[in-house]
């Protein structure tokens, strides 16, 4: 393992000061937890945002905290959901009156602890609401099994619900927006490399020289499928057309699309598998109204990506614009 | 015989040692058919969760366990914190009020932390999560009218050697499908070391 950190143990909360002290007029540390918020949180009568989950994924969570997005991100360990203790600070801190809304991805383990907080919250009488985003494409949707993972979309959730909350929208606004935001949400990633978890010291998987891995978890959850590296076109084509096959687009939808690296992929294979993605979408008559290339949802130094595309409609384009001060994603 | 005060330590800082030893057996198992983890959830939990009851004072078992649910809740994280937490946190309220802990008032115990583990995760017996160890272990309880060391660590073993055979319905190993099967669950792998260690102790307090 070859990494620039200090204590493995102490990764996450050496990140997390060095990022506040990044942006000292924009994010705090929640004194004695792992939750960063906005500097002015919590904000009266403003439905607060909260979000989070395992570290190793940055910029998010924490990185989309600021106005127009997220009010506190929850960070845990890497890869393993915050703790119900951490996920309750966040809730407090954000807590201006007018509620909380939690944007949770759905794991069992992130699903269970925010919901242990979420708990915790209702019974000191905050009014809380959540959401789980499922958008990965690569894992079938049931309700019988676990059901899909929440992957690189969820930042358009957080995007559009923190706009509708920074907007005044009251907390069933927001999460009937969220909601629709997940709906008209897939995803679908794929790795050329694994990646280290500090304090395990060993890569989560192993891939020759010459394979890949489609439907990559972004923990390192293995994929559905392991072959022979394709060419970016190939790749952006196997992607782009399971995350097509899944929801209704018709010519003339209006799409935003986000073609995410995972960590060490450079910006020139990303944009080269975005010009695959743009060049299906014209031919399908899809219009694409924003696009959205670099990294926002990481899973630590794994080379690959993932391509998301979110149907719009009037009202999604307007809170997708709005302005968003968040470190990571500025509008 | 009782569970006292001291067995319901030594059960504890036990299952710690087990799983500090097998840390990176855990989180191997978890890399195979989860995200690879499991081994340090438990280890950073358990090492708390000793340190919480070796300096502090006990008159009761019920305290015990409570303390070890809160610290697991609030230091393990992932699916197995919440799950473990309460698991501990029921068995703590299902023996409240006695200063040591019958075989009867333990099974009641056992099956309230399956309730508990039910409702929080959703899953049941058979879909490769660690139910798969606990029910098993519940039923054996039930059909016994004392403590037997034996028969507690043969039960716990043979349940957890089972879910390699089987298909992962629920947690992070479902994803993979028919691909989860012949690889052994690890959380029920935690379980077993968790039962194993009460075997020991029940063993030492013969
Ligand atoms: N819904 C569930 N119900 C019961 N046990 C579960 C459930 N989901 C996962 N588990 C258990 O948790 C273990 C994984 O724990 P861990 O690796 O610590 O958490 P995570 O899956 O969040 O990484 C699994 O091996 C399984 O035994
Ligand atoms: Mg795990």
């Amino acid at each position: 393992m070859k990494k620039i950190i200090n204590d493995p143990n102490l990764v996450v909360q050496d990140m997390l000061a060095g990022m506040v002290a990044a942006f000292p007029n924009d994010l705090k540390v929640v004194p004695n937890t792992t939750v960063v918020a906005r500097k002015d949180a919590p904000v009266s009568n403003k439905v607060g945002l909260v979000s989070g989950g395992g570290s190793g994924h940055e910029p998010a969570h924490a990185g989309y905290v600021g106005q127009g997005m997220l009010d506190a991100a929850v960070a845990g360990e890497v890869f393993t959901s915050p703790t119900p203790d951490q996920v309750y600070e966040a809730i407090k801190a954000v807590d201006g009156g007018a509620g909380v809304f939690l944007v949770i991805k759905n794991y069992t383990g992130d699903v269970m602890n925010f919901e242990m907080a979420a708990e915790m919250a209702a019974a000191e009488g905050i009014n809380v609401e959540q959401v789980v985003v499922n958008d990965d494409v690569a894992v079938e949707d049931s309700s019988f099994t676990t059901g899909r993972r929440g992957i690189a979309g969820t930042v358009f959730v957080h995007k559009i619900a923190g706009a509708k909350a920074e907007a005044g929208g009251s907390l069933e606004e927001v999460k009937a927006v969220a909601e629709k935001v997940v709906a008209n949400v897939r995803s679908m990633g794929m790795a050329l490399s694994p990646c280290t978890v500090p304090a395990a010291g060993e890569p989560s998987f192993v891939l020759a020289d010459n394979e890949m891995e489609v439907g990559m978890g972004i923990h390192g959850e293995p994929g559905i499928a392991r072959k022979e590296i394709a060419t970016a076109d190939e790749i952006a084509q196997e992607l782009t057309q399971k995350v097509l096959d899944d929801i209704e687009f018709n010519s003339g939808d209006e799409v935003a699309v986000m073609v995410n690296g995972l960590g060490s992929t450079p910006e020139m294979e990303l944009f080269i598998v975005n010009k695959k993605v743009h060049a299906m979408l014209a031919d399908r008559g899809i219009k694409v109204y924003k696009t959205f290339v670099g990294e926002y949802m990481t899973s630590l130094e794994m080379a690959g990506c993932s391509v998301s595309l979110l149907k719009l409609d009037e009202e999604l384009k307007e809170l997708l614009d709005a302005e968003s001060k968040a470190p990571a994603f500025r509008s | 015989m009782e569970l006292q005060v001291q067995h319901a330590l030594n059960w504890i800082e036990k299952t710690n040692e087990k799983i500090q030893t097998n840390k990176d057996y855990l989180s191997a198992l978890d890399r195979a058919i989860g995200d690879g983890d499991h081994g340090l959830n438990m280890a950073r939990g358990f090492q708390e969760a000793v340190g919480k009851t070796t300096s502090s004072s006990y008159t009761s078992v019920s305290d015990i366990f409570k303390d070890v649910a809160m610290t697991l809740m609030s230091k393990v994280g992932g699916a197995s914190g919440p799950l473990y937490g309460t698991a501990f946190l029921k068995m703590s309220m299902a023996v409240k009020g006695e200063d040591s802990v019958s075989h009867e008032r333990f099974t009641k115990g056992v099956e309230e932390a399956i309730n508990g583990i039910i409702q929080r995760g959703k899953a049941k017996e058979g879909d490769k999560t660690l139910l798969d160890v606990w029910t098993p272990v519940l039923r054996m309880l039930q059909e016994q009218s004392d403590f037997e060391a034996d028969s507690l660590e043969n039960t716990a073993k043979s349940a957890m050697e089972s879910t390699k055979d089987v298909m992962a319905i629920k947690g992070r190993a479902a994803y993979l499908k028919e691909r989860s099967i012949g690889h052994l669950d690890p959380g029920s792998v935690s379980s077993y070391y968790l039962f194993a260690s009460l075997a020991e102790v029940l063993k030492e307090g013969e």
